[in-house]
């Protein structure tokens, strides 16, 4: 039932997510954030995660990590992190291994440095804890470091910015500085929430090269989560299409762009004022992400689908999976095109 | 307290403020002329504290007999000897008020730094644990606040016994939870951000997250509340006084000086009057200075 099977599925991936489940609120009537999600992210692969806000992108990948904290519920029936059960390690053991295997970026910068310390403080407070067994224990080699780093994502003028506070930064440049914090430790999955939502145009380009550079140097996997299309199609190498807390659709990034096999990602597509250029109105999809009370009893998204038959309405979709693609569709799309009204 | 042309410093202030967060906000305090006044105030009388033995010109406790009850060096019956005059005990009321200002400090600052000590980690736990640890430590704060503060510093006293020491404790515990209070907000406030959560991430267990993380970010509302708080821990030190309970005779504390002189309010009213002006004063300086902190240091005031 559950998609964990793809083609490409290697012996033992890197993070490996199956059925998770996050709720909040009461048991009785939840407000289910994320749903029988199942992902797997392969050394040194980058995964673009795309939705709506508020379709669970960023719960998920907080879940992941155990940030989600009581009275919200989470369940998964597998969460292994480079080959450790993160279901079972003690909080203790999953700080040590998360805090240096696995890293994050937020999508405001300047809200994710802390206001109150130096940028040469926050750097080589990661290092301290995480870093290699000669920056443990010197602080001469870890201010070294820092300022390796700062370098290495191109802040201009290193040196002096490694005593600047964060409000004296721009948004670009706290946001090279969250970077150079996250691949300190040289993590092995870095996940980079909506990295470049934040930032001006110019910036996001700049931003994003950044972060493929150091992708493709250090060999990292990426969990790239954004709602910008043109930015996944551009750096990831699979992609996976959210929705109300489910995953709806996933492939490599070439095929999914190129041929949508869901209803929602093909409307996501069409609403892209690149797929417009000619037209009077921008396509858009009606209506808006089912709520807590308004949860469908079938497809989630039948009552917005073009395509919704009554069957779509009664039954919840199964995951299809074909030619190394998943969709979560009972009708899914044949080709671009095909099933257009 | 801010007039015309502060507002206009402020709005200077805020558009060169490029040297730090504490810079702009010296910048805003300065601005307050309340603040100043304040500042001043506390000055003053940090150095009178400071110095009491050099400037006092009498001893506070020697007792010269046959100059009991002498009128101020301003009326016509006064001498230069006294310059404030005498109490019932023929005791220098000047030095006797310089003395008391090293007391009145000395409570304030105790007792503030007290509640700070158990009020602050108790607010962090409650604002990052939440959960049943936060109900139980706000619940019993708010059992603290619903009494009366004087009335509950007074059951203190009564359970622990009279004294200067014992007062203190009682004025700690009745500001504690105001600290307590006021660190959750902030904690509140701060939790939600993303270096919280970024500094979870990478590895920061409770106490560092509580300790390191977030109470650096909550100082500014602290400053502020210990400020204010030092004026009412001087006040409530001054009434236990007055009534018995604070410091003992002959100990010249502000509160029992006006115990103490209460009958002679019509024959000799400067008695009464001066230790009463030293506590307004005293009092009044500290609320200016910490409503001028408030102003520099609140980002939602001083926008």
């Amino acid at each position: 039932m559950t998609a964990a099977t793809t083609t490409t599925r290697t012996p033992d991936p890197l993070l490996q997510i199956d059925a998770l489940r996050v709720e909040f609120g009461p048991a009785a009537s939840p407000l289910v954030a994320v749903d029988d999600l199942a992902l797997h992210v392969d050394e040194g692969e980058v995964v673009g995660v795309v939705g709506e806000s508020g379709s669970g992108k960023s719960v998920a990948a907080l879940a992941t990590m155990g940030l989600v904290d009581p009275p919200a519920r989470i369940a998964a029936r597998r969460l292994r992190f480079a080959g450790v059960d993160l279901l079972a390690v003690g909080e203790r053991e999953r700080r040590a291994l998360v805090g240096k295997d696995l890293a994050m970026i937020f999508q405001d910068p300047l809200a994710s440095l802390n206001p109150c310390f130096t940028v040469a403080f926050q750097l080589t407070e990661v290092l301290r804890a995480h870093g290699s067994s000669a920056e443990r224990a010197s602080a001469r080699a870890r201010r070294e470091r820092a300022l390796q780093l700062l370098r290495q994502v191109g802040i201009a003028d290193a040196e002096a910015r490694l005593d600047a506070y964060p409000h004296q930064l721009s948004g670009g440049m706290a946001q090279r500085v969250m970077i150079a914090m996250a691949v300190a430790c040289r993590p092995r999955l870095l996940i980079a929430d909506e990295p470049t939502t934040a930032l001006d145009v110019t910036v996001q380009a700049q931003i994003l090269d950044l972060l493929m550079q150091l992708q493709a140097r250090e060999r990292m996997a990426m969990i790239l989560i954004s709602h910008d299309l043109a930015l996944v199609a551009q750096a990831a190498h699979r992609v996976v299409v959210m929705y109300a807390g489910r995953i709806v659709e996933a492939g490599p990034a070439a095929a999914l762009f190129d041929a949508p096999r869901h209803p929602y990602t093909r409307a996501l597509l069409d609403a892209l004022p690149e797929h417009n250029v000619g037209r009077a109105r921008l396509q858009a999809l009606p209506g808006v992400v089912p709520g807590r009370d308004d949860r469908p009893r079938g497809c989630l998204l039948s009552p917005r689908c073009a395509h919704a038959v009554q069957r779509c309405r009664d039954v919840d979709p199964a995951v299809l999976c074909a030619d190394g693609r998943e969709v979560r569709c009972h009708f899914p799309l044949a080709r671009p095109g095909a099933n257009d009204a | 307290m801010s007039d015309g042309a502060s507002a206009i410093e402020d709005v200077q202030a805020a558009g060169t403020g490029a040297g730090g967060s504490w810079h702009e906000a010296w910048n805003a305090f300065r601005a307050g002329r309340g603040a100043l006044v304040g500042m001043a105030i506390i000055a003053t009388l940090l150095l009178a504290a400071l110095g009491a033995d050099l400037i006092a010109p009498h001893s506070p406790i020697e007792q010269a007999r046959d100059a009991a009850l002498t009128p101020p060096a301003w009326r016509a019956d006064g001498t230069r000897a006294y310059l404030l005059g005498t109490d019932e005990l023929g005791r220098d009321m000047l030095s006797r008020l310089i003395h008391g200002t090293r007391l009145s400090l000395a409570i304030g600052f105790v007792s503030v730094a007290l509640s700070l000590l158990v009020g602050v980690p108790l607010g962090l736990v409650a604002g990052t644990f939440g959960g049943w640890t936060q109900v139980a430590v706000m619940r019993l704060m708010d059992v603290m606040l619903a009494l009366p503060s004087l009335l509950l510093a007074i059951a203190v006293v009564a359970i622990l016994g009279p004294g200067l020491a014992n007062a203190t404790i009682a004025i700690a515990i009745v500001l504690l939870p105001h600290m307590v209070r006021l660190t959750r907000a902030a904690v509140l406030e701060e939790i939600a951000k993303d270096y919280v959560t970024s500094s979870r991430i990478a590895g920061a267990g409770p106490w560092r997250l509580m300790f390191s993380t977030l109470l650096p970010n909550c100082v500014a509302p602290l400053i502020v509340q210990s400020t204010l708080g030092f004026s009412s821990a001087i006040l409530d030190a001054a009434a236990l006084g007055f009534l018995g309970l604070g410091a003992q005779p002959p100990t010249p504390e502000w509160g029992s000086m006006l115990a103490g002189a209460l009958e002679f309010i019509q024959r000799a009213p400067w008695v009464v009057t001066e230790p009463g002006l030293a506590i307004l004063v005293t009092v009044l300086g500290f609320n200016l200075m910490g409503d001028g902190l408030r102003d520099a240091l609140d980002p939602r005031l001083r926008r």
